[in-house]
């Protein structure tokens, strides 16, 4: 196996569990926004995509990486906009109304 | 200068990168901190495709700002799109990703080939079958929660062998291609299949299962990106896709466990289209209850429970809800809402309609922190939710859904349900719930009705409330 390879492979296991164990603590709470911004972070393939639309080494490999890029980018910018518009939305209960005199110092 | 950036730039940029993802997915973990998430989300990602454009092995910039426009056209409507439709858009943006993966490996095996290692050829194999078969599948899924597409799964005799024979015709080619790469007729055959079984998996899954296969293509769409990663030797896409895979995979983890069935059951089983045994059942006799009534009751009533379900969005009900709920709260009703992890038709999908809807955040309330209060409460209304409610899941053993955790609305006080005519929930088994004593149907469109219920109240008397 070569050493790339097997860099590749601990970092890919690294990564899956740091994962695990970072996505278990999101709440069902957010759970839609989480899956929008994790496609929005995974879309980051776009960066493989740029090299091959941009380096000119065949028509095919062109057409294929402009069409990568685009697809990519439309994940990248629908992705962090619908999630946070979404967050957005998420709002506490306000305080209840106290009245005009009452001091606002409460820990 | 051209080395300094692509062997020191380039390198610690995507290290900066992959630091912000993971910060951003920490981050998600509480409302309050969120929304910095996708922050510095943001600000990883533009790091990371600003250095990669001034890669020296770019050349021509004139097609990446024509796909970067195109991207930008489409991709702000659809980070727009309204809360009921985030479940298509979110298959949808699934297919995007993992096309953009199955172009990227195809391209890659083009340029490579013949002279291709043993291990590149297996991760660019994985990353053209996984990307293309999410593509399509993720198609039909938007397709079905779209309504463009039939909504119940489409089955037939030895299906489960004829998919698995396709996906393992695929996998065997990819073997082939392993041994031989330089054997270009094979490559456009596993693309074609790979297309071919995405949507041949996909078309047999019924609505109510759509949260478990989106989380599943999920999974998959990250996987596909990872796999790319290897292709390309490059670390932070490695990273960035077993992020995106291992969420998908604990959401579609999370999402069997709240239906008490197994990947193969969702997947195999065809859940939702069993026709229903005992016919006698669906004319036995149910309360039913005017918007009038319902107004009386939820007033005098000291604590209600909301519980939504996917009639709600359909219905497109939540502010309506929200409204009666805030009503119900100045006349010094408790209000909690209880949300079912697979209600709806992605993970998290009510509380998003909800929160649209202004409802505040701390009022939902999950199905562990709120089964024990059912005992204490006085009414339940449920919206447009089925499955999750239906005491069966408790008791009766031969029940499709048997074992399932369901919201114990059934210990409540009373319940009244909302929904539009006694046909049975998506996975076709009749509900006991609504045919109990103190259960009342409020039959007709949750949004119509509740407004009505909203008029019948506002014309109570006024309440004198204490506190609040």
């Amino acid at each position: 196996m070569s050493e790339t390879l097997e860099v590749s492979l601990f970092i890919f296991m690294l990564a899956s569990f740091l994962g695990y164990a970072v996505i278990t603590r999101v709440p069902g709470l957010l759970h839609t926004p989480l899956m929008s911004l994790t496609n929005a972070l995974s879309a980051i393939s776009i960066v493989g995509s740029l090299i091959l639309a941009g380096e000119g080494e065949s028509t095919m490999a062109t057409v294929l990486g402009t069409l990568a890029v685009f697809a990519a980018f439309t994940n990248i910018v629908s992705g962090f906009l619908l999630t946070d518009r979404m967050l957005g939305m998420f709002k506490r209960r306000e305080a209840p109304k106290k009245p005009v005199e009452a001091k606002e110092t409460t820990s | 200068m051209n080395d300094t950036i692509n062997d020191i730039v380039i390198p610690l940029a995507y290290l900066f990168a992959a630091a912000c993802f993971i910060l951003a997915l920490k981050w998600l973990s509480h409302p309050t901190t969120a929304r910095r998430g996708v922050r510095v989300g943001e600000v990883g990602m533009a790091v990371a495709i600003v250095s990669t454009l001034v890669d020296f092995r770019i050349v021509e910039y004139q097609w990446i700002v024509v796909a970067l426009v195109l991207g930008t056209i489409l991709g702000i409507p659809l980070g727009l799109v309204p809360m009921t439709a985030v479940p298509q858009r979110t298959a949808l943006s699934h297919a995007f990703g993992a096309f953009a993966a199955g172009v990227v490996g195809t391209a890659e095996y083009y340029l490579q080939q013949p002279d291709i290692t043993t291990s590149t050829m297996v991760a660019i194999g994985l990353e053209v079958v996984l990307g293309f078969l999410t593509f399509t599948g993720s198609l039909i899924a938007a397709g079905k929660l779209q309504g463009l597409v039939r909504d119940r799964p489409w089955i037939y005799k030895g299906q489960n062998i004829v998919n698995l024979t396709v996906l393992g015709s695929a996998l065997v080619l990819v073997g082939f291609l392993v041994a031989d790469p330089g054997n270009t007729v094979l490559f456009p055959i596993i693309i074609g299949i790979s297309l071919l079984f995405g949507f041949m998996m996909v078309i047999r899954i019924g609505g109510a299962d759509m949260p478990t296969v989106i989380s599943l293509l999920n999974s998959f769409a990250g996987l596909s990106a990872s796999m790319m990663g290897f292709v390309l030797d490059n670390k932070l896409l490695i990273i960035a896709g077993a992020l995106d895979g291992s969420s998908g995979l604990i959401l579609s983890i999370i999402m069997c466990k709240a239906m008490n069935r197994s990947f193969a059951n969702v997947l195999f089983g065809g859940f939702g289209a069993e026709t229903l045994a005992g016919g006698g059942i669906q004319t036995r006799p149910v309360r039913s209850v005017d918007p009038e009534e319902t107004s009386f009751l939820l007033d005098s009533a000291r604590s209600v429970i909301v519980v939504p379900g996917y009639g709600m969005a359909a219905a497109q009900a939540q502010h309506k809800v929200r409204e009666l709920c805030d009503n119900l709260m100045k006349r010094g009703v408790d209000v909690k809402y209880a949300i079912h992890p697979v209600a709806g038709r992605m993970p998290g999908h009510m509380n998003v309609l909800l929160a649209e809807a202004n409802v505040p955040y701390d009022q939902l309330y999950d199905l562990d922190s709120i089964n024990s209060e059912f005992p204490q409460t006085d009414i339940v209304l449920v919206v447009g939710a089925n499955d999750v409610v239906n005491p069966a899941a408790r008791t009766d053993t031969q029940s499709p859904i048997y074992g399932m955790p369901i919201l114990d609305v059934d210990q409540a006080g009373s319940i009244i349900v909302v929904k539009r005519s006694m046909r049975s929930g998506f996975a076709g088994v009749e509900n006991e719930l609504f045919y109990l004593d103190k259960t009342q149907m409020l039959f007709g469109d949750a949004k119509t009705v509740i407004g009505e219920v909203i008029d019948e109240l506002g014309r109570l008397p006024a309440k004198e409330v204490a506190g609040v």
